[in-house]
């Protein structure tokens, strides 16, 4: 089981240590952690992917929910948050094969970022499933070296309506 | 009107004036004293000379110990006996890494401490200078919060913050890192008001669950209080007593919360858990409804989670949600402040009696009893134990170290009152006894305090007896000697086929000739028929004064439940029931 954690923290030097820390002394599975300021200065926004059974996410989100520095934390569902994800990949691209590949690259959607005799740098950016699509479609030219941000998410803004009648 | 050009070479014993600017070391101390701060307790080195040159005209009290270990563990002490914010210094490097056993305590058992130690001037951070250690890196995980100073213009706000955190909520250790540098700039900045929007989100306990609190309680028959630390710092014994003998509830007392509801109440059944007795081990078993209050649900006290109190609905009421369900599924969960929902509760629950019950609780007691072992000629420290607390009648605040006699104290030593029973339960930190003991003593100097020990702990920080005879505080230790790590030892006794690897110590010291060096009054009995005599000596003496008492090797822990293992697997030893 896989769940989103999106945390609204107070921007002070060491928040991410604190987090990161927790998680990984107790154990739990990061599958990434992507952090990054809000439309306000003081707060950041940590998304935070785990794995592992449903007690064992459920004591995350408490033990994250318990520390200091933490203002909020929801805990988003998979189907139903906004998610994106973006990744930096440098691939071969020997002359043979370059228009095969920018024909992909379109296709894809990727954003060029860098040309040189031997390799293409692309930058693919939206759901984590068309950024996984991206890498498996570039895998077979040979993938130099790739960055990702892991997965960053929000929750839907509800409309009026249904907010009212969460309050009843 | 006060001198206008204050000389930093003068020494006077009240702090500057407050318009005056001050450096990073007097905003400091300044704060100390504007929260009412009794005692520190530290140890200088050379990035806090600063912090101690503004200590010197302070008007503070501060107890050099001969170890930071010591300071940390005496603040621990002073905290848990008084309810305030132990505060400790300490200087950078090993000063502040000597913190880290007693940082790891304190968090275990929710104690609020204020550490203050001494780093390298921002300049040098991260170039590993002579003393640096990154103890704000070091000390995330055991304590409740940290800070490392950066900004001068941040001290006096961080102050404020780390002493609130310290002591509100679930209680802790904070440390504040602060720079040689940060302690000489002077700084104009004032505390801002204190912004920790993440704190304030478990006030009110939800109505709904105290209904569903007040229902389980109604309509059980054989309810069992268990009480933790929670209960010992929120106060709430007044509340627990109404309760428990409105409802006529079995009570058990976990280390954190010995005292808060008497040992010699008719309702209480005394420690549960691993060395816990057997009726109160027996009553979990049997009841039909557990009430948590405050605790963790310990491993040492809950065992084998899928075999704990199998026919009870789980209680529980924390101010902490995340220890809500962390070792096993709770039935109704109340989050708040334990004294503000027992109070809550209390106002709408009527009396109701349960005979049976209270008739199985004593037929339990008078099955199982929690007798003292006869002694056969040898001395039985639990007889020890039980002629100290006979002695002392509840008018005593007794710290312990860790090990055989820290359970024998507990099982044997009958308290009355909450913070007169000190122990570092979570971490289990062998050497706490002594230094706690120092800072127990500093915060109730109206009372006697009683440190009992064994002779491994008492070896780990045996130099704060030189701060005992500096600061002529009037300590009484019982040192129950029994020449080896005995918890360890009955171990490998039961589990590992006798092989006592390690565990026994070849060479010890005379204990009694050592004291005496230090100044203390001491004396050493090895007889069943010197006891009653020795205490009564002990407990005349008006200075520091040691009693050894020499004990079996393999003197036991029992009765005993295996770790892991269920309520009522007791095991007897290997000479089986008896």
């Amino acid at each position: 089981m896989k769940k989103i954690l999106s945390i609204l923290v107070r921007n002070r030097p060491g928040v991410l240590s604190h987090v990161a820390g927790l998680v990984t002394r107790r154990g739990y599975n990061v599958e990434s952690i992507a952090a990054g300021p809000t439309e306000n200065r003081a707060i950041t926004r940590i998304t935070l992917v785990v794995a592992g059974d449903e007690p064992i996410l459920e004591q995350v989100a408490k033990q994250v929910g318990k520390l200091v520095d933490v203002i909020s934390l929801e805990d988003l569902p998979l189907e139903e948050a906004m998610t994106g994800e973006l990744a930096i990949i440098t691939v071969n691209a020997d002359r043979a094969r370059r228009a095969e590949m920018l024909n992909l690259i379109n296709l894809l959607g990727l954003t060029l970022t860098d040309i040189r005799d031997d390799s293409l740098s692309v930058m693919a950016a939206g759901t984590a499933k068309s950024v996984q699509m991206a890498i498996s479609g570039l895998m077979p030219f040979g993938i130099r070296a790739m960055a990702r941000t892991g997965l960053v998410a929000l929750s839907r803004p509800l409309d009026p309506k249904s907010a009212n009648e969460e309050d009843e | 009107m006060k001198e206008k050009s204050k000389s930093k070479v003068a020494r006077t014993k009240e702090a500057g004036p407050k318009d005056t600017p001050r450096n990073g070391a007097q905003v400091i101390t300044d704060f100390l004293n504007s929260v009412g701060t009794e005692v520190i307790f530290g140890y200088p080195g050379g990035a806090v000379i600063p912090l101690y040159d503004a200590l010197y005209d302070s008007g503070l009290r501060h107890i050099l110990t001969r170890h930071e270990q010591g300071a940390i563990h005496a603040a621990d002490g002073y905290a848990r006996a008084s309810g305030k914010v132990g505060v400790v210094f300490a200087t950078s490097g090993p000063g502040a890494t000597n913190l880290v056993t007693g940082l790891a305590t304190a968090h275990m058992d929710s104690v609020p401490i204020l550490a203050i130690t001494g780093q390298v001037p921002t300049t040098s951070l991260g170039s590993d200078s002579f003393q640096e250690a990154d103890i704000y890196g070091i000390s995330i995980p055991i304590t409740k919060y940290n800070y490392l100073v950066k900004d001068p213009n941040q001290l006096p706000t961080i102050l404020a913050e780390a002493h609130y955190l310290a002591r509100s909520g679930r209680p802790g250790p904070i440390l504040v890192d602060v720079p040689k540098d940060i302690q000489t700039t002077l700084i104009t900045a004032k505390a801002g008001p204190l912004d920790i929007p993440g704190q304030n989100n478990h006030c009110g306990s939800d109505p709904h669950q105290l209904e569903a609190m007040i229902e389980a309680l109604t309509l059980s028959q054989r309810p069992v209080m268990y009480l933790g630390g929670g209960a010992t710092i929120t106060g709430a014994g007044p509340e627990i007593l109404t309760l428990a003998e409105r409802l006529d509830m079995a009570v058990v007392t976990t280390l954190q919360a010995k005292g808060v509801f008497s040992d010699r109440h008719p309702l209480s059944l005394g420690l549960p858990g691993m060395h816990g007795s057997k009726y109160a081990n027996l009553a979990i078993n049997e009841s039909d409804l557990i009430v948590g209050l405050g605790v963790r649900f310990d491993d040492r006290v809950v065992g084998n989670v899928r075999r704990f109190a199998p026919m009870a609905r789980i209680l529980h009421v924390d101010i902490d949600p995340a220890e809500i369900g962390k070792r096993l599924p709770v039935d109704i969960a109340v989050i708040g402040d334990l004294k503000d929902v027992l109070t809550k509760i209390l106002a709408k629950i009527k009396k109701s009696s349960r005979p049976q019950w209270r008739h199985r609780i004593n037929e339990l007691r008078q099955l199982y009893p929690m007798e003292i072992p006869v002694a056969n000629g040898t001395l039985k420290p639990q007889g020890v134990i039980r002629a100290l607390s006979d002695h002392l009648k509840g008018q005593a605040v007794v710290v312990t170290d860790v090990g055989q006699h820290q359970m024998w104290a507990a099982q044997y030593f009958q308290c009355e009152q909450p913070r007169h029973f000190l122990s570092s339960g979570g971490l289990g930190t062998m050497g706490y006894g002594l230094p706690a003991a120092i800072g127990a003593q500093l915060a109730r100097p109206d009372r006697t305090v009683v440190l009992i020990v064994g002779d491994g702990g008492f070896q780990m920080n045996i130099q704060e007896l030189a701060t005992v005879m500096e600061n002529q505080l009037p300590i009484k230790i019982l040192l129950i000697n029994n020449g080896c790590l005995g918890m360890v030892r009955q171990w490998q006794q039961f589990f590992f086929n006798r092989r006592y690897s390690s565990t026994v110590f070849n060479y010890n010291p005379d204990f009694v000739a050592l004291a005496k060096v230090y100044g203390l009054w001491a004396k050493k009995i090895s007889k069943p028929n010197e006891v009653d005599r020795a205490v009564k000596d002990l407990m005349k003496t008006t200075g520091p004064a040691l009693l050894e008492v020499e004990v079996a090797l393999e003197e036991n822990v029992l009765p005993m439940i295996p770790a892991g293992q269920g309520q009522t697997d007791f095991f007897e030893g290997e000479e089986g029931a008896q």
